[in-house]
């Protein structure tokens, strides 16, 4: 029993968190068009993660796309690394997967209808499990750095791996565990600092009991996703339900830190200028993408309780 | 990162179930968890079967006795204890809280008169810390322990202490020096429970039973050799108690909570199994179990790594009692008409949970130690 990173997975860690810092920081132009930094991602490997060496990649396994998708929320990265990493990669076989570690192609999937990035990506997973090209109308999102489209079918062509759902949520969970840890320390550092009635608001345990109750949430939702993500690496057969279990806490758990962090910085929260409405966006979709909370926990309850007689 | 237990580990959980297999009584298994009194003879013969199978004191150093066992064999006790529904150890005052003090702060005659005893039931411990007028704040203790030449006479009235109708030593917090600033004061005391001077009362609780008592203090006297540390030192030692209390708590708690979820899973298969609200709430619960069930090997994987329990603990007690509260409320609406029947179980533990958010810590309290100590907040007073 060791639920622990190790070495290497913690220095990947602080790589992403600093390298992801430095291009994503929080003064960015928000309302211009954001660079993905695809060729860059693909040059650090993240894009080959967990494709095989002989195949171009690294050879390393969800668990370390897992660190860095949670980086990625954290930084709120804009681009479609979820969709072609943790949407697509499991169901392409080994030519599509070189060229996504070379950071040739990017891709996206469909769900429930949606396809997230469809305006901005090359390929994307059909419900049916074919590849199609990216193609149809684009929707508004809740989050508009991460546009939604309805995907315009042609033939498509079969692909020879499976749509992995598992995968899809583990990967959501910890992109929303970023989210959740970034407004948690948002939500800290302006109760150190913002000062009224003579004294940082953070002394007053009205606010401080909301932060150490996001950071209760933060925290068990970090083990419900790294639990899931460790499933889906190892394919344990409690992937599922873990994944399940993770994704729906998780993106509750984002939303309620947005929502606390946004109450504790008062005014400054509602502001257009201040970045938390966007990691709230972000959270909002995590929240809604693919099944909602009160269905994945229905999921969860017929792997504990057993499908219903009659019903 | 591997979530599957090691050769050792496996090997270890394999024995120590079989052995609860052959040696668990049947009519002992499935009691209602901390309510026990533990007044008949069974919880010092169990505590001490625990002991001679190697059971008692698993990551105590092997220098006392223990088993040097890494604190994941720890972990797996609690969870198989809990698996099989056993009655815990009578002497977990001792093992998790006295024995640990000793070690970090006894002198060479304390650590040999104690320790080995602790280990084998042979003497039963309780806690002297909260008062009726200091309860979360410890620092306001006011039992005074007055020097008198080679002994501390002690004078005051300690509640809320577990085990202590059949202790026979108590830690005790004092006030040494009322005239000392905050903290400086306080004096850390093994007291001998036997002593002249010592009456226990039993503390009627809100299900009816008595689970906690008072003692009270005429003139007892300690002899100074059973200090603690320094005169005037007796909060850090106390502090050293309540980091063992936490150190490893969060196993015991989800082991605890692992029972009632499972109860609840059957209430709702039995009861209210067609209904999506009730299955959505009941997987809510399995989830927040799995969720405090990994963060605590999260917690001992940090634990395991650098010696420190890691921060993430510190959210366990917090969850586990509101989630203990909130689940046998749903167990009695579970029950439908029926959940208004004392039924034995949902009934008392819906009462019991109650105190759950009160002992070892209020939320209140452990929200600010959270806010002020993980999150770096400013102190609030």
């Amino acid at each position: 029993m060791d639920f622990a990173f190790n070495e290497d997975q913690l220095e990947l860690k602080r790589q992403a968190r600093a390298w992801l810092g430095e291009r994503y920081p929080l003064d960015r132009e928000w309302d211009a068009a954001q660079d993905d930094r695809w060729a860059e991602l693909a040059e650090l490997g993240w894009l080959g993660v967990s494709v095989a060496e002989d195949q171009g990649g690294v050879g390393l396994g969800f668990l370390e796309e897992a660190i860095l998708l949670e980086e990625l929320g954290y930084a709120l990265y804009p681009g479609p690394y979820l969709g072609t990493i943790g949407f697509a990669l499991a169901a392409l076989g080994p030519e599509d997967r070189t060229a996504v570690a070379a950071g040739a192609t990017k891709w996206s999937a469909e769900v429930n209808g949606l396809v997230p990035w469809l305006g901005s990506v090359d390929k994307v997973v059909d419900m049916d499990g074919n590849a199609q090209d990216a193609r149809g109308e684009e929707l508004a999102s809740v989050d508009p750095s991460r546009p939604l489209g309805r995907l315009e079918r042609g033939n498509g062509t079969p692909l020879p791996g499976r749509r992995d759902v598992p995968r899809a949520r583990a990967a959501m969970a910890a992109e929303a565990v970023g989210i959740a840890q970034r407004v948690l320390e948002l939500g800290i550092e302006h109760a150190k600092t913002r000062e009224q009635f003579g004294k940082p608001i953070g002394v007053y345990q009205a606010v401080s009991h909301q932060l150490a109750d996001t950071y209760a949430d933060v925290e068990l939702a970090r083990s419900l996703a790294y639990w899931a993500a460790w499933c889906v690496a190892e394919d344990d057969e409690q992937a599922t339900v873990a994944a399940a279990a993770a994704k729906a806490f998780a993106a509750e758990a984002a939303v309620r830190a947005c929502e606390r962090s946004i109450q504790v910085h008062g005014g400054t929260g509602f502001t257009w200028e201040h970045p938390l409405h966007r990691f709230y966006k972000r959270a909002l979709w995590l929240e809604g993408f693919g099944s909602r909370p009160s269905e994945l926990r229905l999921e969860v309850a017929d792997a504990v309780l057993g499908v219903p007689v009659g019903v | 990162m591997d979530l599957r237990d090691t050769q050792e580990e496996a090997a270890f959980r394999a024995e120590l179930r079989g052995w609860l297999e052959a040696n668990l009584p049947g009519e002992r298994r499935g009691g209602r968890g901390g309510a026990q009194r533990f007044d008949d003879a069974f919880g010092r013969e169990w505590s001490r079967k625990l002991y001679e199978a190697g059971y008692a004191g698993l990551t105590w150093p092997k220098e006392y006795g223990g088993a040097g066992a890494p604190y994941s064999f720890q972990a797996i006790f609690y969870e198989e204890m809990a698996r099989a529904q056993a009655p815990g150890h009578v002497g977990v005052i001792g093992l998790g809280m006295a024995g640990p003090t000793i070690m970090a702060h006894g002198t060479d005659e304390q650590k040999q008169a104690h320790l080995s005893k602790i280990l084998s039931a042979e003497e039963i411990w309780c806690q002297g810390f909260s008062e009726p007028g200091a309860g979360s704040d410890l620092a306001a203790a006011r039992t005074s322990a007055e020097r008198r030449g080679d002994v501390y006479v002690v004078n005051g009235q300690k509640v809320w202490s577990s085990f202590a109708h059949i202790a026979d030593f108590c830690i005790l917090v004092t006030l040494s020096d009322p005239d000392a600033k905050r903290y400086q004061g306080l004096t850390y005391l093994i007291v001998d429970m036997h002593s002249p001077g010592i009456e226990v009362r039993p503390l009627r609780q809100i299900t009816g039973e008595a689970e906690f008592n008072e003692i009270f203090f005429n003139d007892v006297e300690v002899p100074v050799s059973n200090r603690l540390g320094e005169e005037g030192e007796g909060w850090q030692v106390a502090m050293t108690t309540l980091l063992h209390e936490r150190g490893t708590l969060g196993f015991a708690l989800t082991a605890a909570l692992d029972v009632s979820v499972g109860k609840l899973l059957e209430v709702a298969r039995e009861r209210g199994n067609g209904d999506a609200g009730a299955r959505e709430r009941v997987a809510a619960e399995w989830i927040e179990l799995q969720a405090l069930r990994y963060t605590n090997y999260r917690a001992l994987g940090t634990l395991q790594r650098t010696g420190i329990p890691g921060p993430e603990g510190s959210a366990i007690k917090l969850r586990w009692s509101e989630q203990n509260q909130r689940l046998t409320k749903l167990g009695r609406e579970l029950l439908g008409g029926d959940g208004i029947l004392d039924d034995g179980w949902w009934h008392h533990q819906q009462l019991r949970s109650r105190g759950n958010t009160i002992e070892a810590g209020t939320s209140e309290v452990l929200r600010n130690i959270v806010a002020e100590r993980v999150l770096g907040l400013p102190r609030s007073r």
